[in-house]
């Protein structure tokens, strides 16, 4: 069985305007009617397959966004939605705003756009679809398992160690 | 003594009951979503996500949470056990509350605030469900002179002529027992409710899974004892039976998507009164019958 037939999904917005959550609740509503691919907006992480995370992270929910990802069991996915979350969007700048979501969490996908579209969400699902599966595979093949945010976390900051060493 | 029409009858609730109940819910979410102008799952949707939850890694905070969800299923299948082998309506009752109370107890077990107010409103539910399940027995009794199914089973008139009230009041049941109506309840299927998912909020991956299962398992166990008052002797009204437990989910449905924002205060005055008047009135006439009146 394929876990991609029963993506359920959790929607967190981080600092957003509300106009791409505004977006995902009409993903859900009867013309674009995301329930038909099996989705299940579900609020739960324990539950959810797939993270959706709009606007850019904060200062204050760097830790929810680290405590959620870490919550759900694998496999799963992360989706960032909209321009925010993809790299802070017109926020970036700000004091509070740390960048997208990939600053704290491992990304899967990215869904641009200002809001980004209920077709483009659906698209960027589907997309996160392929990737569960596959992640499904790895895991009853190699036992691959997700990395935690603390592992993440980690690798950032070697990566930016080296590339403070290379600028040198 | 189980015959061997019982033990055909268990083995067939044991291996078909998870698959038969995950079709009709497959039917249900498609039912609502076209009431709702929408195209829906597809029917076997809640088989696959069934089978979705074992695949998935299981994470839990404590090792009691898993003997106690494990333990809510058997007890569940067991009440069904007893039901569908002809066993005794009492046994069934208090087996189904013994399932309940193991979730329950699984939801404390964990120390977490959302399962917590979904324990609590759990036992709202079952308070108000409860009196209700058990007086559908003590009506069965009084008209047939056995709380047994198979006894039950045997009579000449279908028993919905008896006991109409009592068949209202276990339909209004049934919308707690089928997790619909009230939204804000303890697991309801519903998305954006207040507490998440409340009592199974903390279950993951195959865990969650079992408690599932379980939920198919007893919702057959609903289904069967709704079909009850509908059989009689002559083997022709299992076919009635069939036909009023699809009405009955039918108007489930139905009622689920008139009254979507029905909350538990609501829910909990109502079955307390549709169980004194619809099942309460039958009873005295039962009663009156019984006495030769």
């Amino acid at each position: 069985m394929r876990i991609s037939r029963s993506p359920w999904l959790l929607h967190y917005d981080g600092s957003s305007c509300n106009g791409c959550d505004i977006e995902v609740l009409a993903a859900t509503t009867p013309r674009f009617d995301v329930e038909r691919f099996g989705i299940i907006n579900t609020g739960n992480p324990k539950h959810a397959d797939i993270f959706l995370c709009t606007g850019g992270v904060n200062a204050q929910n760097q830790d929810v966004v680290r405590q959620i990802y870490d919550q759900m069991p694998d496999p799963k996915v992360v989706l960032a939605c909209g321009i925010c979350a993809c790299d802070g969007g017109i926020f970036k700048e700000c004091y509070n705003i740390l960048g997208g979501t990939d600053t704290v969490i491992p990304v899967d996908v990215y869904v641009p756009g200002c809001a980004v579209r209920p077709e483009a969400i659906i698209d960027g699902v589907v997309k996160a679809l392929q990737i569960l599966d596959d992640k499904k595979r790895r895991m009853k093949q190699e036992g691959y398992r997700s990395l935690t945010s603390e592992e993440y976390r980690k690798q950032l900051e070697e990566k930016r160690a080296d590339g403070v060493k290379s600028d040198a | 003594m189980i015959s061997t029409y019982g033990m055909a009858a268990i083995l067939i609730y044991l291996v078909c009951s998870p698959f038969v109940a995950s079709i009709l819910s497959g039917v249900d979410r498609v039912v609502t979503a076209r009431m709702q102008g929408r195209r829906g799952p597809s029917v076997m949707q809640a088989w696959w996500d069934l089978l979705k939850l074992f695949g998935k890694e299981s994470t839990s905070v404590n090792d009691i949470q898993k003997i106690l969800v494990a333990a809510h299923c058997f007890f569940a299948v067991f009440s069904g056990a007893i039901f569908f082998g002809g066993g005794d309506l009492l046994l069934v009752f208090f087996s189904l509350t013994m399932a309940e109370v193991f979730l329950i107890l699984a939801a404390y077990s964990v120390n977490a605030a959302y399962s917590e107010i979904g324990a609590q409103r759990e036992l709202l539910q079952m308070m108000a469900y409860e009196p209700m399940l058990l007086l559908t027995s003590v009506g069965f009794y009084l008209s047939t002179g056995s709380f047994a199914v198979s006894d039950i089973i045997r009579t000449d008139i279908p028993l919905i002529c008896k006991m109409p009230g009592f068949f209202i009041g276990l339909c209004f049941i049934l919308v707690i027992k089928l997790r619909k109506s009230p939204f804000d309840l303890a697991t309801s299927h519903h998305a954006h409710q207040e507490i998440i998912k409340g009592l199974t909020g903390d279950l993951s991956g195959r865990i969650y899974g079992v408690s599932e299962l379980a939920e198919l398992y007893e919702e057959i166990l609903m289904l069967g004892m709704a079909g009850l008052f509908f059989i009689t002797s002559d083997p022709v009204s299992i076919v009635w039976a069939l036909i009023a437990v699809a009405v009955v989910m039918f108007a489930m449905s139905l009622i689920d998507n008139v009254f979507p924002r029905v909350k538990w205060e609501l829910l909990l005055r109502y079955s307390w009164l549709v169980t004194f008047f619809a099942g309460g009135t039958n009873l005295m006439v039962l009663l009156l019958q019984a006495k030769g009146l």
